[in-house]
Protein backbone atom coordinates (compact mmCIF):
# COMPACT_ATOMS: atom_id res chain seq x y z
CA UNK A 1 0.00 0.00 0.00
CA UNK A 2 1.10 3.38 -0.80
CA UNK A 3 4.83 1.82 -1.90
CA UNK A 4 5.63 1.52 2.04
CA UNK A 5 7.95 -1.73 2.91
CA UNK A 6 5.70 -3.70 5.45
CA UNK A 7 6.78 -6.96 7.29
CA UNK A 8 3.34 -8.23 6.86
CA UNK A 9 1.28 -8.12 3.66
CA UNK A 10 -2.33 -9.42 3.22
CA UNK A 11 -4.64 -8.69 0.88
CA UNK A 12 -8.39 -8.19 1.00
CA UNK A 13 -8.93 -11.88 -0.81
CA UNK A 14 -6.57 -13.51 1.72
CA UNK A 15 -8.76 -12.50 4.88
CA UNK A 16 -12.17 -13.51 2.66
CA UNK A 17 -10.72 -16.72 2.18
CA UNK A 18 -9.86 -17.02 5.54
CA UNK A 19 -13.51 -15.74 6.78
CA UNK A 20 -15.05 -18.58 4.30
CA UNK A 21 -13.05 -21.22 5.97
CA UNK A 22 -14.12 -19.89 9.14
CA UNK A 23 -10.35 -19.37 10.28
CA UNK A 24 -10.06 -15.66 10.28
CA UNK A 25 -9.04 -14.26 13.78
CA UNK A 26 -11.37 -11.38 14.17
CA UNK A 27 -11.27 -9.11 17.70
CA UNK A 28 -12.86 -5.86 18.43
CA UNK A 29 -10.64 -2.00 18.99
CA UNK A 30 -10.81 -2.70 22.63
CA UNK A 31 -9.51 -6.01 22.26
CA UNK A 32 -6.98 -4.88 20.27
CA UNK A 33 -5.41 -2.50 21.95
CA UNK A 34 -4.44 -5.53 24.41
CA UNK A 35 -3.04 -7.91 21.69
CA UNK A 36 -0.80 -5.05 20.19
CA UNK A 37 0.67 -4.09 24.03
CA UNK A 38 1.49 -7.85 24.19
CA UNK A 39 2.52 -9.07 21.15
CA UNK A 40 3.76 -5.54 19.13
CA UNK A 41 2.39 -4.69 15.97
CA UNK A 42 4.13 -7.09 13.56
CA UNK A 43 2.92 -9.83 15.12
CA UNK A 44 -0.55 -8.48 15.66
CA UNK A 45 -1.01 -8.37 12.32
CA UNK A 46 0.32 -11.22 11.48
CA UNK A 47 -2.27 -13.08 13.97
CA UNK A 48 -5.23 -9.97 13.76
CA UNK A 49 -7.24 -10.63 10.36
CA UNK A 50 -9.68 -7.65 10.93
CA UNK A 51 -10.48 -5.30 14.07
CA UNK A 52 -14.30 -4.30 14.71
CA UNK A 53 -15.61 -1.04 15.89
CA UNK A 54 -18.72 0.39 16.78
CA UNK A 55 -20.77 3.47 18.01
CA UNK A 56 -23.69 4.70 18.69
CA UNK A 57 -24.88 8.04 18.62
CA UNK A 58 -27.43 10.72 17.84
CA UNK A 59 -26.64 11.38 14.07
CA UNK A 60 -28.95 14.55 13.03
CA UNK A 61 -28.35 14.22 9.16
CA UNK A 62 -29.93 10.87 8.64
CA UNK A 63 -32.77 9.84 6.72
CA UNK A 64 -34.80 7.69 4.56
CA UNK A 65 -35.97 7.24 0.85
CA UNK A 66 -39.26 5.69 0.45
CA UNK A 67 -40.78 4.07 -2.13
CA UNK A 68 -44.44 3.75 -1.08
CA UNK A 69 -46.36 2.23 -4.53
CA UNK A 70 -48.44 3.80 -6.84
CA UNK A 71 -51.52 4.62 -6.18
CA UNK A 72 -55.09 3.72 -8.49
CA UNK A 73 -55.69 6.11 -9.93
CA UNK A 74 -52.04 7.32 -10.34
CA UNK A 75 -50.70 10.54 -7.91
CA UNK A 76 -47.80 12.39 -8.21
CA UNK A 77 -47.35 13.15 -4.96
CA UNK A 78 -45.90 16.57 -4.01
CA UNK A 79 -46.79 17.60 0.03
CA UNK A 80 -46.51 14.31 1.54
CA UNK A 81 -46.94 13.40 4.90
CA UNK A 82 -45.89 10.61 7.34
CA UNK A 83 -47.86 10.58 10.72
CA UNK A 84 -48.07 14.43 10.21
CA UNK A 85 -44.26 14.78 9.96
CA UNK A 86 -43.70 16.36 6.58
CA UNK A 87 -40.95 14.58 3.86
CA UNK A 88 -40.02 15.81 0.71
CA UNK A 89 -41.88 14.86 -2.33
CA UNK A 90 -40.16 17.09 -4.76
CA UNK A 91 -38.79 13.72 -6.41
CA UNK A 92 -40.49 11.22 -8.45
CA UNK A 93 -44.51 10.06 -8.31
CA UNK A 94 -43.84 7.71 -4.86
CA UNK A 95 -40.51 8.27 -4.01
CA UNK A 96 -40.17 10.67 -0.91
CA UNK A 97 -37.51 11.02 1.37
CA UNK A 98 -38.15 11.58 5.58
CA UNK A 99 -35.53 13.11 6.97
CA UNK A 100 -34.67 12.09 10.63
CA UNK A 101 -35.21 16.28 12.30
CA UNK A 102 -38.26 16.72 10.34
CA UNK A 103 -41.08 18.27 12.70
CA UNK A 104 -44.83 18.23 11.91
CA UNK A 105 -45.90 21.96 11.92
CA UNK A 106 -47.98 22.01 14.88
CA UNK A 107 -45.28 21.19 17.31
CA UNK A 108 -44.54 23.95 19.25
CA UNK A 109 -40.86 24.05 18.92
CA UNK A 110 -39.12 25.85 21.28
CA UNK A 111 -42.10 28.56 22.23
CA UNK A 112 -42.70 27.02 25.10
CA UNK A 113 -38.78 26.54 26.47
CA UNK A 114 -37.37 24.58 26.07
CA UNK A 115 -39.16 22.37 23.48
CA UNK A 116 -40.06 18.61 23.98
CA UNK A 117 -39.86 17.83 20.47
CA UNK A 118 -41.85 14.69 21.08
CA UNK A 119 -42.22 13.29 17.61
CA UNK A 120 -40.52 13.93 14.28
CA UNK A 121 -39.28 12.16 11.27
CA UNK A 122 -36.97 9.52 13.73
CA UNK A 123 -39.79 8.40 15.07
CA UNK A 124 -41.68 7.89 11.90
CA UNK A 125 -38.29 5.67 10.65
CA UNK A 126 -38.33 4.03 14.00
CA UNK A 127 -41.67 3.25 13.69
CA UNK A 128 -41.32 1.98 10.01
CA UNK A 129 -38.35 -0.50 11.11
CA UNK A 130 -40.77 -1.99 14.18
CA UNK A 131 -43.52 -2.80 11.51
CA UNK A 132 -46.14 -0.18 12.60
CA UNK A 133 -48.07 1.31 10.47
CA UNK A 134 -47.68 4.91 9.56
CA UNK A 135 -50.59 7.38 7.89
CA UNK A 136 -49.56 8.57 4.71
CA UNK A 137 -51.25 11.74 3.76
CA UNK A 138 -49.98 13.45 0.13
CA UNK A 139 -51.20 15.92 -1.89
CA UNK A 140 -50.49 16.96 -5.43
CA UNK A 141 -51.93 19.28 -8.29
CA UNK A 142 -52.65 16.30 -11.11
CA UNK A 143 -51.31 15.63 -14.10
CA UNK A 144 -53.04 13.82 -17.08
CA UNK A 145 -50.72 11.18 -16.47
CA UNK A 146 -51.07 11.18 -12.71
CA UNK A 147 -54.54 12.31 -12.41
CA UNK A 148 -55.20 11.51 -8.57
CA UNK A 149 -54.85 15.21 -5.97
CA UNK A 150 -54.74 14.14 -2.83
CA UNK A 151 -54.77 10.00 -0.71
CA UNK A 152 -54.66 9.81 3.01
CA UNK A 153 -53.97 5.87 3.61
CA UNK A 154 -51.50 3.56 5.80
CA UNK A 155 -48.37 2.18 4.80
CA UNK A 156 -46.37 -0.65 5.94
CA UNK A 157 -42.25 -1.43 5.74
CA UNK A 158 -43.23 -4.63 4.58
CA UNK A 159 -46.19 -3.40 1.81
CA UNK A 160 -44.06 -0.16 0.59
CA UNK A 161 -41.48 -1.07 -2.49
CA UNK A 162 -38.73 0.42 -0.77
CA UNK A 163 -37.29 1.80 2.56
CA UNK A 164 -33.94 2.61 1.82
CA UNK A 165 -31.80 4.07 4.82
CA UNK A 166 -30.09 6.96 3.56
CA UNK A 167 -27.89 9.39 5.51
CA UNK A 168 -25.37 12.05 4.19
CA UNK A 169 -23.61 12.50 7.15
CA UNK A 170 -22.73 9.71 10.03
CA UNK A 171 -20.39 8.28 11.89
CA UNK A 172 -18.10 11.64 12.86
CA UNK A 173 -14.30 10.41 12.94
CA UNK A 174 -14.71 12.76 16.09
CA UNK A 175 -16.69 15.31 18.38
CA UNK A 176 -16.62 18.30 20.35
CA UNK A 177 -16.45 17.66 23.78
CA UNK A 178 -19.33 20.83 24.64
CA UNK A 179 -19.13 22.75 28.09
CA UNK A 180 -21.27 26.52 28.80
CA UNK A 181 -19.42 29.66 29.71
CA UNK A 182 -22.88 31.52 30.16
CA UNK A 183 -24.79 32.30 33.57
CA UNK A 184 -27.75 29.87 32.58
CA UNK A 185 -28.61 26.59 32.19
CA UNK A 186 -28.45 25.80 28.10
CA UNK A 187 -30.26 23.00 25.65
CA UNK A 188 -28.31 21.56 23.33
CA UNK A 189 -27.94 18.86 20.87
CA UNK A 190 -24.74 18.02 23.13
CA UNK A 191 -27.60 17.79 26.25
CA UNK A 192 -28.00 19.70 28.95
CA UNK A 193 -24.66 22.34 29.62
CA UNK A 194 -25.16 23.73 32.91
CA UNK A 195 -23.79 27.41 33.66
CA UNK A 196 -20.16 28.47 34.31
CA UNK A 197 -18.68 25.51 33.03
CA UNK A 198 -20.50 23.09 35.66
CA UNK A 199 -20.22 20.61 33.24
CA UNK A 200 -19.15 18.53 29.86
CA UNK A 201 -20.34 16.36 27.46
CA UNK A 202 -18.65 14.39 24.96
CA UNK A 203 -20.41 12.29 21.82
CA UNK A 204 -17.85 10.38 20.24
CA UNK A 205 -16.98 6.55 20.71
CA UNK A 206 -12.97 7.28 21.14
CA UNK A 207 -10.91 4.09 21.18
CA UNK A 208 -14.28 2.22 19.61
CA UNK A 209 -15.21 4.69 17.03
CA UNK A 210 -14.66 3.60 13.14
CA UNK A 211 -13.00 6.44 12.03
CA UNK A 212 -10.50 6.68 14.53
CA UNK A 213 -9.33 2.90 13.74
CA UNK A 214 -8.37 4.33 10.45
CA UNK A 215 -7.77 7.86 10.39
CA UNK A 216 -5.96 7.89 6.78
CA UNK A 217 -8.90 5.91 5.60
CA UNK A 218 -6.48 3.39 4.11
CA UNK A 219 -9.43 0.61 3.88
CA UNK A 220 -12.48 2.28 4.83
CA UNK A 221 -14.26 4.03 1.60
CA UNK A 222 -17.01 3.33 -1.13
CA UNK A 223 -18.35 0.20 -1.23
CA UNK A 224 -17.11 -0.67 2.56
CA UNK A 225 -19.84 -3.02 3.71
CA UNK A 226 -20.54 -2.28 7.29
CA UNK A 227 -23.33 -3.00 10.38
CA UNK A 228 -26.03 -0.03 10.03
CA UNK A 229 -29.18 -0.11 12.04
CA UNK A 230 -29.11 -3.84 13.03
CA UNK A 231 -28.88 -4.91 9.00
CA UNK A 232 -26.21 -4.64 6.63
CA UNK A 233 -25.18 -1.15 4.38
CA UNK A 234 -22.61 -0.08 3.14
CA UNK A 235 -20.41 3.57 2.62
CA UNK A 236 -22.01 5.25 -0.21
CA UNK A 237 -19.30 8.15 -0.66
CA UNK A 238 -17.89 10.27 1.90
CA UNK A 239 -20.22 12.84 4.09
CA UNK A 240 -21.12 15.96 4.01
CA UNK A 241 -18.68 18.65 5.71
CA UNK A 242 -16.19 15.87 5.05
CA UNK A 243 -12.53 17.50 5.94
CA UNK A 244 -9.46 15.76 6.72
CA UNK A 245 -6.97 17.61 5.52
CA UNK A 246 -4.74 20.47 7.19
CA UNK A 247 -6.69 18.96 10.63
CA UNK A 248 -4.93 18.85 13.78
CA UNK A 249 -3.70 15.13 14.58
CA UNK A 250 -2.35 13.48 17.66
CA UNK A 251 0.61 11.04 17.56
CA UNK A 252 -1.11 7.95 15.86
CA UNK A 253 -2.83 10.46 13.66
CA UNK A 254 -6.17 10.61 14.71
CA UNK A 255 -7.73 13.98 13.79
CA UNK A 256 -7.87 16.34 17.34
CA UNK A 257 -11.81 17.95 15.65
CA UNK A 258 -14.69 16.60 13.63
CA UNK A 259 -12.62 16.05 10.20
CA UNK A 260 -13.75 12.72 8.13
CA UNK A 261 -17.66 11.34 7.79
CA UNK A 262 -19.41 8.97 5.77
CA UNK A 263 -22.67 8.66 4.10
CA UNK A 264 -24.33 5.51 4.52
CA UNK A 265 -27.24 3.06 3.21
CA UNK A 266 -28.56 0.22 4.08
CA UNK A 267 -32.23 -1.66 3.01
CA UNK A 268 -34.11 -1.00 6.15
CA UNK A 269 -36.23 -4.03 5.80
CA UNK A 270 -33.26 -5.67 7.86
CA UNK A 271 -32.69 -2.79 10.63
CA UNK A 272 -33.64 -2.98 14.44
CA UNK A 273 -35.16 -0.91 16.36
CA UNK A 274 -32.37 -1.38 19.03
CA UNK A 275 -29.67 0.11 16.70
CA UNK A 276 -31.99 3.01 15.37
CA UNK A 277 -33.74 4.83 17.77
CA UNK A 278 -35.49 8.03 17.55
CA UNK A 279 -34.21 10.92 20.21
CA UNK A 280 -36.57 14.08 21.17
CA UNK A 281 -33.72 16.10 22.46
CA UNK A 282 -34.96 19.18 24.62
CA UNK A 283 -34.50 22.69 23.54
CA UNK A 284 -32.85 21.29 20.56
CA UNK A 285 -35.34 19.16 18.31
CA UNK A 286 -35.70 15.53 17.25
CA UNK A 287 -32.65 13.15 15.75
CA UNK A 288 -31.94 9.48 15.53
CA UNK A 289 -29.23 7.42 17.30
CA UNK A 290 -27.34 4.97 14.62
CA UNK A 291 -25.56 2.32 15.06
CA UNK A 292 -22.95 1.63 13.03
CA UNK A 293 -19.90 -0.96 13.19
CA UNK A 294 -17.69 -1.42 10.55
CA UNK A 295 -14.60 -3.96 9.92
CA UNK A 296 -11.08 -3.21 9.22
CA UNK A 297 -9.01 -5.33 7.84
CA UNK A 298 -5.21 -6.01 8.80
CA UNK A 299 -3.93 -5.58 6.03
CA UNK A 300 -0.02 -4.82 7.22
CA UNK A 301 0.92 -3.81 10.47
CA UNK A 302 0.66 0.14 10.20
CA UNK A 303 -2.93 -0.56 10.05
CA UNK A 304 -2.56 -3.14 13.22
CA UNK A 305 -0.94 0.16 14.85
CA UNK A 306 -3.65 2.31 14.44
CA UNK A 307 -6.10 -0.03 15.52
CA UNK A 308 -4.29 -0.32 18.97
CA UNK A 309 -4.96 3.38 19.40
CA UNK A 310 -6.56 4.09 23.22
CA UNK A 311 -9.05 6.50 25.16
CA UNK A 312 -5.78 8.15 26.55
CA UNK A 313 -4.33 8.79 22.61
CA UNK A 314 -7.57 10.23 21.71
CA UNK A 315 -8.25 14.04 22.24
CA UNK A 316 -11.29 16.10 21.58
CA UNK A 317 -11.60 20.17 21.58
CA UNK A 318 -13.71 21.81 24.54
CA UNK A 319 -15.95 24.06 22.71
CA UNK A 320 -18.10 26.79 24.73
CA UNK A 321 -22.19 26.25 23.43
CA UNK A 322 -23.38 29.03 24.84
CA UNK A 323 -21.50 32.16 22.63
CA UNK A 324 -18.52 30.70 21.04
CA UNK A 325 -20.23 27.75 18.98
CA UNK A 326 -23.51 29.59 18.45
CA UNK A 327 -21.76 32.25 16.85
CA UNK A 328 -19.74 29.91 14.56
CA UNK A 329 -16.29 31.52 16.01
CA UNK A 330 -15.72 28.72 18.08
CA UNK A 331 -12.28 28.28 19.37
CA UNK A 332 -11.15 25.42 21.48
CA UNK A 333 -10.66 26.43 25.43
CA UNK A 334 -8.18 23.01 25.41
CA UNK A 335 -7.71 19.59 24.07
CA UNK A 336 -8.89 16.71 26.02
CA UNK A 337 -8.42 12.77 25.88
CA UNK A 338 -11.12 10.46 25.75
CA UNK A 339 -9.36 8.34 28.99
CA UNK A 340 -9.96 11.75 30.99
CA UNK A 341 -13.82 12.21 29.97
CA UNK A 342 -14.31 8.59 30.52
CA UNK A 343 -12.91 8.24 33.96
CA UNK A 344 -15.42 11.45 34.43
CA UNK A 345 -13.73 14.83 35.30
CA UNK A 346 -12.11 16.78 33.23
CA UNK A 347 -9.89 20.20 34.21
CA UNK A 348 -10.71 23.54 32.67
CA UNK A 349 -9.47 26.77 34.40
CA UNK A 350 -8.27 25.09 37.30
CA UNK A 351 -11.66 23.88 37.90
CA UNK A 352 -13.10 20.01 38.37
CA UNK A 353 -15.63 19.72 35.87
CA UNK A 354 -17.77 16.63 35.70
CA UNK A 355 -17.82 14.93 32.11
CA UNK A 356 -20.99 12.62 31.00
CA UNK A 357 -21.52 11.16 27.25
CA UNK A 358 -24.54 11.31 24.93
CA UNK A 359 -23.66 8.77 22.71
CA UNK A 360 -23.69 5.06 24.36
CA UNK A 361 -20.30 3.23 24.51
CA UNK A 362 -22.49 0.42 26.39
CA UNK A 363 -23.64 -0.17 22.84
CA UNK A 364 -20.72 1.08 20.25
CA UNK A 365 -19.01 -2.37 22.24
CA UNK A 366 -21.98 -4.50 21.59
CA UNK A 367 -22.30 -3.58 17.87
CA UNK A 368 -18.56 -4.15 17.62
CA UNK A 369 -19.36 -7.48 19.05
CA UNK A 370 -22.00 -8.19 17.00
CA UNK A 371 -20.21 -7.46 13.82
CA UNK A 372 -17.64 -9.72 15.05
CA UNK A 373 -19.56 -12.58 15.57
CA UNK A 374 -21.14 -11.80 12.02
CA UNK A 375 -17.30 -12.34 10.37
CA UNK A 376 -16.75 -15.49 12.11
CA UNK A 377 -19.70 -17.10 11.56
CA UNK A 378 -18.68 -16.54 7.74
CA UNK A 379 -21.73 -14.53 7.46
CA UNK A 380 -20.31 -10.93 6.69
CA UNK A 381 -17.25 -10.44 4.65
CA UNK A 382 -14.53 -7.72 3.92
CA UNK A 383 -15.10 -5.49 0.95
CA UNK A 384 -12.21 -3.34 -0.99
CA UNK A 385 -13.31 -0.32 -1.72
CA UNK A 386 -14.09 1.04 -5.31
CA UNK A 387 -12.21 4.25 -4.28
CA UNK A 388 -11.04 5.51 -0.88
CA UNK A 389 -12.11 8.44 0.26
CA UNK A 390 -10.48 12.02 0.50
CA UNK A 391 -7.40 12.04 2.77
CA UNK A 392 -4.08 13.03 3.82
CA UNK A 393 -1.16 10.03 2.90
CA UNK A 394 -0.69 8.59 6.00
CA UNK A 395 2.58 10.32 8.43
CA UNK A 396 2.37 8.28 11.40
CA UNK A 397 5.43 6.60 12.70
CA UNK A 398 4.87 3.08 13.05
CA UNK A 399 6.55 2.36 17.17
CA UNK A 400 7.62 -1.07 16.53
CA UNK A 401 8.68 -2.05 19.98
CA UNK A 402 6.87 -4.13 21.90
CA UNK A 403 5.06 -1.81 24.42
CA UNK A 404 4.56 -4.20 27.03
CA UNK A 405 5.61 -1.91 30.44
CA UNK B 1 -31.30 39.55 38.46
CA UNK B 2 -31.12 35.84 39.83
CA UNK B 3 -33.03 33.81 37.11
CA UNK B 4 -34.39 30.66 38.56
CA UNK B 5 -37.08 28.22 38.53
CA UNK B 6 -39.06 25.56 40.84
CA UNK B 7 -41.80 23.08 40.65
CA UNK B 8 -44.66 22.82 42.96
CA UNK B 9 -47.35 21.27 43.84
CA UNK B 10 -50.31 23.38 44.44
CA UNK B 11 -53.61 22.39 46.21
CA UNK B 12 -56.10 25.46 46.17
CA UNK B 13 -59.22 25.04 48.38
CA UNK B 14 -62.52 25.18 46.84
CA UNK B 15 -62.92 29.28 47.36
CA UNK B 16 -60.11 30.27 45.16
CA UNK B 17 -61.28 27.47 42.27
CA UNK B 18 -62.35 31.01 40.34
CA UNK B 19 -59.21 33.27 41.16
CA UNK B 20 -57.36 34.44 38.33
CA UNK B 21 -54.07 33.08 40.03
CA UNK B 22 -51.78 32.49 37.25
CA UNK B 23 -52.88 35.61 35.36
CA UNK B 24 -51.54 37.21 38.46
CA UNK B 25 -48.24 35.35 38.81
CA UNK B 26 -47.57 36.58 34.71
CA UNK B 27 -48.33 40.40 35.34
CA UNK B 28 -47.55 41.06 39.33
CA UNK B 29 -44.73 39.40 39.45
CA UNK B 30 -43.43 38.75 35.54
CA UNK B 31 -43.24 34.85 35.95
CA UNK B 32 -43.21 32.46 33.19
CA UNK B 33 -45.79 30.02 34.32
CA UNK B 34 -45.42 26.42 32.82
CA UNK B 35 -48.57 24.43 33.80
CA UNK B 36 -47.38 20.71 33.83
CA UNK B 37 -50.78 18.82 35.85
CA UNK B 38 -53.76 20.65 36.60
CA UNK B 39 -57.16 19.35 37.92
CA UNK B 40 -59.40 22.31 38.87
CA UNK B 41 -62.89 21.90 38.86
CA UNK B 42 -66.00 24.66 39.52
CA UNK B 43 -66.09 24.75 42.96
CA UNK B 44 -63.87 22.27 43.76
CA UNK B 45 -60.97 21.74 45.63
CA UNK B 46 -58.20 21.22 43.07
CA UNK B 47 -54.45 21.01 42.29
CA UNK B 48 -51.68 21.83 40.19
CA UNK B 49 -48.21 20.81 39.39
CA UNK B 50 -46.70 24.33 38.12
CA UNK B 51 -42.99 25.45 37.05
CA UNK B 52 -42.54 28.96 38.14
CA UNK B 53 -39.61 30.78 36.23
CA UNK B 54 -37.87 34.03 37.03
CA UNK B 55 -36.39 36.78 39.26
CA UNK B 56 -35.91 34.83 43.00
CA UNK B 57 -37.37 37.17 44.66
CA UNK B 58 -40.46 37.37 42.49
CA UNK B 59 -41.08 33.92 43.32
CA UNK B 60 -41.15 34.18 46.82
CA UNK B 61 -43.15 36.82 46.49
CA UNK B 62 -45.37 34.97 44.54
CA UNK B 63 -45.29 32.31 46.81
CA UNK B 64 -46.21 34.47 49.67
CA UNK B 65 -49.10 35.66 47.58
CA UNK B 66 -50.30 32.16 46.83
CA UNK B 67 -49.97 31.31 50.54
CA UNK B 68 -51.91 34.45 51.07
CA UNK B 69 -55.05 32.72 49.18
CA UNK B 70 -54.72 29.95 51.56
CA UNK B 71 -53.56 27.41 49.01
CA UNK B 72 -50.82 25.38 50.02
CA UNK B 73 -48.04 24.38 48.09
CA UNK B 74 -44.99 22.25 48.86
CA UNK B 75 -42.03 21.32 46.21
CA UNK B 76 -42.35 18.59 43.53
CA UNK B 77 -41.03 15.40 44.89
CA UNK B 78 -41.46 12.93 42.20
CA UNK B 79 -41.13 9.00 42.69
CA UNK B 80 -38.93 8.34 39.20
CA UNK B 81 -38.66 4.91 37.81
CA UNK B 82 -36.75 4.36 34.67
CA UNK B 83 -37.75 1.31 32.23
CA UNK B 84 -34.43 -0.38 32.35
CA UNK B 85 -34.72 -2.63 29.61
CA UNK B 86 -35.05 -0.12 27.25
CA UNK B 87 -32.32 2.27 27.83
CA UNK B 88 -29.53 2.75 25.56
CA UNK B 89 -27.12 4.08 28.25
CA UNK B 90 -26.57 7.64 26.19
CA UNK B 91 -26.10 9.30 28.99
CA UNK B 92 -28.25 12.19 28.44
CA UNK B 93 -29.59 11.98 32.19
CA UNK B 94 -26.77 12.23 33.96
CA UNK B 95 -25.94 15.83 33.54
CA UNK B 96 -29.15 17.30 34.34
CA UNK B 97 -29.70 14.93 37.66
CA UNK B 98 -28.29 17.23 40.86
CA UNK B 99 -27.23 14.09 42.86
CA UNK B 100 -25.97 11.95 40.73
CA UNK B 101 -28.30 9.32 40.62
CA UNK B 102 -27.99 8.63 37.01
CA UNK B 103 -24.17 7.09 37.09
CA UNK B 104 -22.21 5.72 34.53
CA UNK B 105 -20.62 2.50 35.61
CA UNK B 106 -16.93 2.75 34.34
CA UNK B 107 -16.65 -1.26 34.00
CA UNK B 108 -19.78 -2.26 31.95
CA UNK B 109 -20.26 1.24 30.52
CA UNK B 110 -24.18 1.31 31.02
CA UNK B 111 -26.20 4.24 32.86
CA UNK B 112 -27.07 3.29 35.77
CA UNK B 113 -30.00 4.46 38.42
CA UNK B 114 -29.39 4.26 41.84
CA UNK B 115 -33.16 5.66 43.72
CA UNK B 116 -32.02 6.12 46.93
CA UNK B 117 -29.98 9.01 45.74
CA UNK B 118 -33.23 10.57 43.85
CA UNK B 119 -34.44 13.53 45.06
CA UNK B 120 -37.62 13.66 43.24
CA UNK B 121 -36.40 17.09 41.26
CA UNK B 122 -37.83 15.65 37.73
CA UNK B 123 -35.23 17.35 35.77
CA UNK B 124 -34.21 13.90 34.17
CA UNK B 125 -37.54 13.01 32.50
CA UNK B 126 -37.78 15.24 29.78
CA UNK B 127 -33.78 15.11 29.37
CA UNK B 128 -34.04 11.34 28.45
CA UNK B 129 -34.19 11.34 24.47
CA UNK B 130 -36.40 7.96 24.42
CA UNK B 131 -38.43 8.87 26.91
CA UNK B 132 -37.66 5.92 29.05
CA UNK B 133 -37.81 8.38 32.34
CA UNK B 134 -41.42 8.29 34.42
CA UNK B 135 -43.02 9.76 37.34
CA UNK B 136 -46.72 8.91 38.19
CA UNK B 137 -47.19 12.16 38.79
CA UNK B 138 -47.23 12.95 35.39
S1 LIG C 1 -35.72 13.19 39.64
FE1 LIG C 1 -33.99 14.62 39.93
S2 LIG C 1 -32.74 13.64 41.51
FE2 LIG C 1 -34.14 12.06 40.77
S3 LIG C 1 -32.97 11.02 39.18
FE3 LIG C 1 -34.19 12.60 38.15
S4 LIG C 1 -32.83 14.34 38.02
FE4 LIG C 1 -31.92 12.96 39.54
S1 LIG D 1 -31.20 9.36 29.01
FE1 LIG D 1 -32.68 7.68 28.94
S2 LIG D 1 -31.83 6.23 27.44
FE2 LIG D 1 -30.20 7.66 27.95
S3 LIG D 1 -29.09 6.64 29.62
FE3 LIG D 1 -30.60 7.95 30.60
S4 LIG D 1 -32.40 6.63 30.89
FE4 LIG D 1 -31.07 5.59 29.43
Amino acid sequence: MRGENFKVVKTYEEINEKIRKGEAVVVTAEEMIEIVEELGVVKAAQEVDVVTTGTFGAMCSSGAFLNVGHTKPRMKMEEVYLNGVPAYGGIAAVDLYIGATALPENDPRNEVYPGKFEYGGAHVIEELIAGEDIELEAYAYGTDCYPRREIKKLINIKTINDAILCSPRNAYQNYNVAVNKSSRTIYTYMGTLKPNFGNATYSGAGQLSPLMNDPFFETIGIGTRIFLGGGIGYVAFHGTQHFTFNVKRSKKGQPMEGAGTLMVVGDMKQMDTNFIKAASILGYGVSMFVGIGIPIPILNERIAYYTSVRDDEIFAPVIDYSVDYPSGNAKPLKYVSYGELRRGFIELNGKKVPTSPVSSYYKAREIANILKDWIKSGKFEISRPAETLPAPEPNVKIEYGERRG
Amino acid sequence: MKETSTRLVLHFPKETWDKPVIYKLVKDYDLIVNILRAEILPKMEGSAVIELRGDRKKIGEAVKFLRNLQIKIKPLELDIFREDEKCVHCGACIAPCPTNAFYLDKETFKVEFDKDKCVGCGHCIPACPIRIIYSAEF
